[in-house]
């Protein structure tokens, strides 16, 4: 059900709607050279063009007259979805990690460079679920925990010549350090001045890294880091080689990704997961219960820094250069978006999330520029729509008012 | 000392900018506790929308004064307008949900925004018509142009406007009624909708006016100029202490002094990072900030 009970209120929101856009039209419209209505106009009539076409399916849909395609699709559904819960959970795991695995093999370079990224994301994304989603602490600077990891391999690679490996758990420790540094001070506030305070803190990171030269040389980045050895057979004996193939890299990242799922999976199901929830469905009942409220809201942050600070660590050694730029306030709030678009708290609304904010532009590449826009509209409307994200998350507790209606 | 008074000045001009736009965080906050992301994308539409129509009224020979007058009010009506569909779009529908979802919408209305200002605008700098307020009053090394006395000048007189719209006409005694409480300014017959609206619109209004002085004093203006000077606005609405109007035009002055005088004393490149340190520590150390963010009487 959506937060739009009654017709009058879908009323005032479509009137409402129409308005807005009239009224963004002058804005966009005027150029420099002169009146130039045509481009901002087009762009609208696009989207009015979508908006009506989603408008009629959804008509179509109440009257019933799709029903003709609605019914053979519902029932062949039903049936695959009884095949599937047939088949056990365990050989479903087994398929996709057998299918993830042979990838490399059959994709070409493009689509695992794109593949690269969208793990990439599934990592931060599952990170920022653990704030956000299990312990419902609005984070809004949690790309600095990525620019913390990524600085810290990069560094150490750099200076030290230290290993990928070693750099891994290293910059895991330091982004959650910096995770307890930030969330120490800011966990006594209240939610939306968490928000802004995170906010401020992630720019802070972000400033630091711009201007310390000395350390990070500004905004000139990092060249030269290391990628990541893995080791290979080479005449007969095993060698640590350099990954500089896509389908290595893959690999690496593969595996972080699954590490980070089988973590949160488990983290979720964990007495601590409980708390999590537990301190974000009523902080002071949990309190009550026992909860040491303030502990478990530190160790969320650190344990979302955590993951933050190992893809960050992957992203240095794939691009091996990294500069400020890519800790903007923007990517954070990219990886909200996934969060919030996927279901907070669901590991596989994550997982759909990140796929459908990296890969989707990629397939659309002519919508290449939309792509902020659309999103910004997206989460807005997706709020009244499906508040609950597109594949929302089953709880594992329940409360007791619920319990009750069984 | 006369390096210290130029910054005095500066500083002063820029704390009458912060303030404009930490009214309106201070303002929506108060009657609906949002924070409004989106605030900050209508100080950089005011700032285009003003370079547009100075632009164009100047080139139809309007004179000069006249032009900015038009302009500033035509850009703080339009801003209003705009501020308005958004609330009714993005905020409105939101009215029962919880606080996360609509702070979401506000942020997604926001990347909206700006990455519209930034498709149909370009992303590059906009140069704003600098000839109008060129010049100023030189007293020894201390320079006072008259962009600024007319920055404090505009300022000025909206703070005051703003001051004797919220506490001495009616709509200033039904906005303060609800942001007490909704239910009983209801009961007593106010349209609560109608005053929120009422409430974005004027904060909008104030920003837009902000956004067209930033323009002109720096000469441009960018798609994405009001994210940084929005959050610091918002740092000046926490310092003020949220809700109470003279806290954060008071907020808006200290953070523009302090982020002059840091930038002028201390470090530069490092300006950004003090006004993002204050607001942590008076979050921390005194969360109800200066004022008090409970004083009812001062609350919209």
């Amino acid at each position: 059900m959506t937060t739009l009970g009654s017709r009058r209120r879908w009323a005032g929101f479509a009137i409402g709607l129409v308005w807005f856009f009239f009224l963004l039209w002058p804005l966009m419209g005027i150029k420099p050279g002169g009146l130039e209505f045509l481009p901002a106009l087009l762009v609208w009539a696009r989207i009015a063009v979508a908006a009506l076409f989603v408008f009629v399916l959804w008509l179509l849909k109440q009257q019933g007259a799709l029903g003709l395609l609605e019914r053979p699709a519902a029932r062949l559904g039903g049936s695959l979805s009884g095949a599937a819960r047939a088949v056990p959970r365990g050989l479903w795991i087994a398929a996709v990690l057998a299918a993830a695995f042979c990838l490399p093999f059959f994709a070409e370079r493009y689509a695992l460079d794109v593949v690269i990224n969208v793990l990439v994301y599934v990592c931060l994304g599952l990170g920022l679920n653990v704030v956000v989603g299990l312990a419902g602490l609005l984070d809004l600077g949690y790309i600095a925990f990525y620019g913390v990891g990524a600085y810290t391999y990069a560094l150490l690679s750099v200076h030290f010549g230290l290993s990928f490996w070693l750099c891994l758990p290293l910059a895991a420790v330091f982004a959650a350090v910096a995770g307890c540094v930030i969330g120490y001070p800011t966990l006594r506030m209240r939610g939306d001045y968490l928000a802004i305070v995170t906010l401020g803190f992630g720019e802070i990171v972000r400033l630091v890294l711009n201007n310390w030269m000395s350390l990070t040389n500004g905004p000139n980045g990092i060249l030269g880091i290391k990628p990541p050895a893995l080791p290979w057979l080479v005449d007969g004996h095993w060698r640590m080689l350099e990954v500089r193939a896509l389908g290595g890299l893959y690999y690496v990242i593969l595996g972080l990704a699954a590490f980070t799922v089988l973590a949160v999976y488990r983290l979720n199901h964990s007495r601590i997961g409980r708390a999590f929830e537990a301190v974000r469905e009523d902080e002071t009942a949990a309190q009550l219960m026992g909860v040491n409220t303030f502990a478990i809201k530190l160790l969320a942050y650190a344990m979302g820094a955590i993951f933050g600070g190992l893809a960050g660590a992957f992203f240095a050694g794939r691009m091996r250069f990294v500069s400020p730029e890519s800790f903007t306030f923007m990517e954070s709030a990219m990886v909200l978006a996934m969060v919030v678009l996927g279901g907070m708290g669901s590991i596989p609304g994550v997982i759909l999330g990140s796929l459908a904010l990296i890969a989707l532009p990629e397939v659309f590449r002519g919508f290449e520029l939309y792509r902020m826009l659309v999103f910004g509209g997206v989460m807005a409307v997706m709020m009244i729509l499906k508040p609950r994200g597109l594949w929302p998350a089953r709880r594992v507790g329940q409360r007791s008012e619920e319990r009750g209606r069984g | 000392m006369e390096y210290f008074i130029q910054q005095l000045i500066n500083g002063i001009t820029l704390g009458g900018v912060y303030a404009l736009v930490a009214l309106g965080y201070t303002m929506v906050y108060g009657i609906i506790q949002l924070i409004n992301f989106a605030h900050g994308e209508f100080f950089a539409a005011g700032g285009y929308m003003g370079v547009i129509l100075i632009s164009w009224l100047a080139a139809q020979g309007v004179p000069p004064a006249v032009c900015l007058v038009l302009s500033l009010g035509l850009t703080m009506a339009y801003c209003a307008l705009l501020a308005t569909a958004v609330e009714q779009v993005a905020y409105r529908p939101l009215r029962q949900s919880s606080r996360l979802s609509v702070l979401l919408s506000a942020l997604g209305m926001s990347i909206f925004l700006q990455n519209g200002l930034m498709l149909t605008q370009g992303v590059y700098d906009r140069a704003y018509p600098t000839e109008i307020t060129r010049g100023g009053l030189h007293f020894g090394m201390v320079t006072l142009s008259y962009m600024q006395i007319l920055i404090v000048a505009v300022t000025a007189v909206l703070l005051v406007g703003l001051n004797a719209l919220v506490f001495r006409t009616r709509i200033g005694k039904a906005m303060r009624a609800t942001a007490q409480d909704k239910t009983m300014s209801a009961l007593v017959g106010i349209n609560s909708g109608r005053i929120i609206s009422l409430t974005f619109a004027v904060g909008a209004g104030l920003a837009a006016a902000a956004g067209i002085m930033v323009g002109l004093y720096y000469g441009s203006v960018r798609y994405d100029m009001g994210f940084v000077p929005g959050i610091k606005a918002f740092a000046a609405a926490v310092l003020g202490g949220i809700g109470n109007i003279t806290g954060a035009m008071l907020g808006g002055f200290i953070i523009g002094m302090v982020e002059i005088m840091a930038a002028g004393y201390l470090s530069s490149e490092y300006k950004d990072v003090f006004a993002f340190i204050i607001l942590i520590a008076v979050l921390y150390f005194m969360p109800t900030g200066i004022m008090g963010e409970n004083v009812d009487d001062t609350r919209v």
